[in-house]
C-alpha cells in the first residue's frame, strides 16, 4: 500500500489560509468595470474629459421590483456658491433601449446640490450618475442593480 | 391641460433652502411599446421641464423615455426675493404646459 504523499511544504495553517483566500475572493467582488455601452454615454456628456470616481452620489435601490418607477436622488457635495457649483448631472444606463435617462443643469440659486426623480429600468444593468462642476471637473458614483419586474418596453 | 401638483412653500425665510416637489400626469409614452394592434405606439414624451424663479431659470432637466410616467422632480431653491416660481414642462407633439406658485419672502 502506497502512501499519499502530501507536499511537506504545505501546512495544515497555509492550507486553512488559501481556504479563507478563496472564500474572500468569492464574496467580495469590486464594483464592475463600466461597460462599453455605459462609457460610450459618458463620453458623449463629458466630450472625453476624465471623470473620477466620487463626490456625487446615486441613491437607488440595489433590488428592484419594479422597473417602470423606480425612485432615485442624485447628491453632489458642492458648496453650491457663485464661484463653485455644479452645473449639471445627468444619469446614464447600460441595457434600456436608450442610454440617456435625465440630465439636469443646475444653478447656484439651488442652494444644494440634489435632485430626485423617478425612473423606468428595462432590466438588470449598471447605472452611472455623472455631475459636471464649474470648474470643468466630471465626477461619477457607478451603481449596479437588479430589477425583478422589468418595465414594459416591448 | 394635465393634472399638475407641486408642492412648494407659499411663505419662507431669506436665504432659506426651499425643497421644491413637482409632479404632471402625463402618460410619457417611450416609442418602443406595441399596442393592442402590434404596432408600436408612437413616442409621447415630455422632453424637458424648467423652473423660473422671478424669470431666471433655476433648474431645469432634459427627460428621455427612461423616465417614468406622471414624472415627479424633486429640487431646491433658495429664497431671495418675493415673487413667482414658474414651472414649465414641454414635449412632444406641442405639449406646453406652465404653473405658478407664488411666494412671500420675509
Amino acid at each position: 500500500m502506497t502512501r499519499i504523499a502530501v507536499a511537506p511544504t504545505l501546512s495544515r495553517r497555509q492550507l486553512m489560509a488559501a481556504g479563507l483566500g478563496v472564500g474572500l475572493a468569492v464574496t467580495w467582488r469590486p464594483a464592475r468595470a463600466l461597460s462599453d455601452e455605459l462609457a460610450g454615454a459618458l463620453r458623449g456628456f463629458t466630450g472625453g474629459a476624465p471623470t473620477k470616481e466620487g463626490r456625487v452620489n446615486f441613491d437607488i435601490a440595489p433590488l428592484v421590483e419594479n422597473g417602470n418607477t423606480v425612485p432615485i436622488t442624485l447628491t453632489v457635495q458642492s458648496p453650491m456658491s457663485a464661484a463653485d457649483y455644479v452645473q449639471a448631472v445627468a444619469v446614464f444606463n447600460e441595457k434600456n433601449p436608450q442610454r440617456e435617462v435625465v440630465s439636469c443643469k443646475l444653478s447656484p440659486a439651488m442652494g444644494k446640490a440634489v435632485v430626485s426623480t423617478r425612473i423606468r429600468l428595462a432590466t438588470t444593468q449598471q447605472l452611472v450618475a455623472v455631475a459636471k462642476m464649474s470648474d470643468g471637473s466630471y465626477w461619477t458614483h457607478t451603481v449596479d442593480v437588479v430589477v425583478t419586474l422589468a418595465a414594459c418596453i416591448e | 391641460m394635465a393634472r399638475t401638483l407641486i408642492h412648494a412653500p407659499s411663505t419662507a425665510r431669506k436665504g432659506e433652502v426651499m425643497e421644491i416637489r413637482t409632479l404632471i400626469a402625463h402618460p410619457m409614452e417611450t416609442g418602443y411599446r406595441a399596442g393592442s394592434d402590434g404596432r408600436t405606439l408612437p413616442r409621447d414624451i415630455i422632453r424637458r421641464f424648467s423652473c423660473r424663479y422671478n424669470g431666471e431659470v433655476v433648474f431645469s432637466a432634459d427627460l428621455y423615455p427612461a423616465i417614468s410616467a406622471n414624472p415627479y422632480l424633486a429640487f431646491s431653491v433658495v429664497a431671495n426675493a418675493s415673487g413667482t416660481l414658474s414651472f414649465t414642462w414641454e414635449g412632444d407633439n406641442g405639449f406646453a404646459q406652465t404653473e405658478n406658485a407664488s411666494i412671500t419672502v420675509a
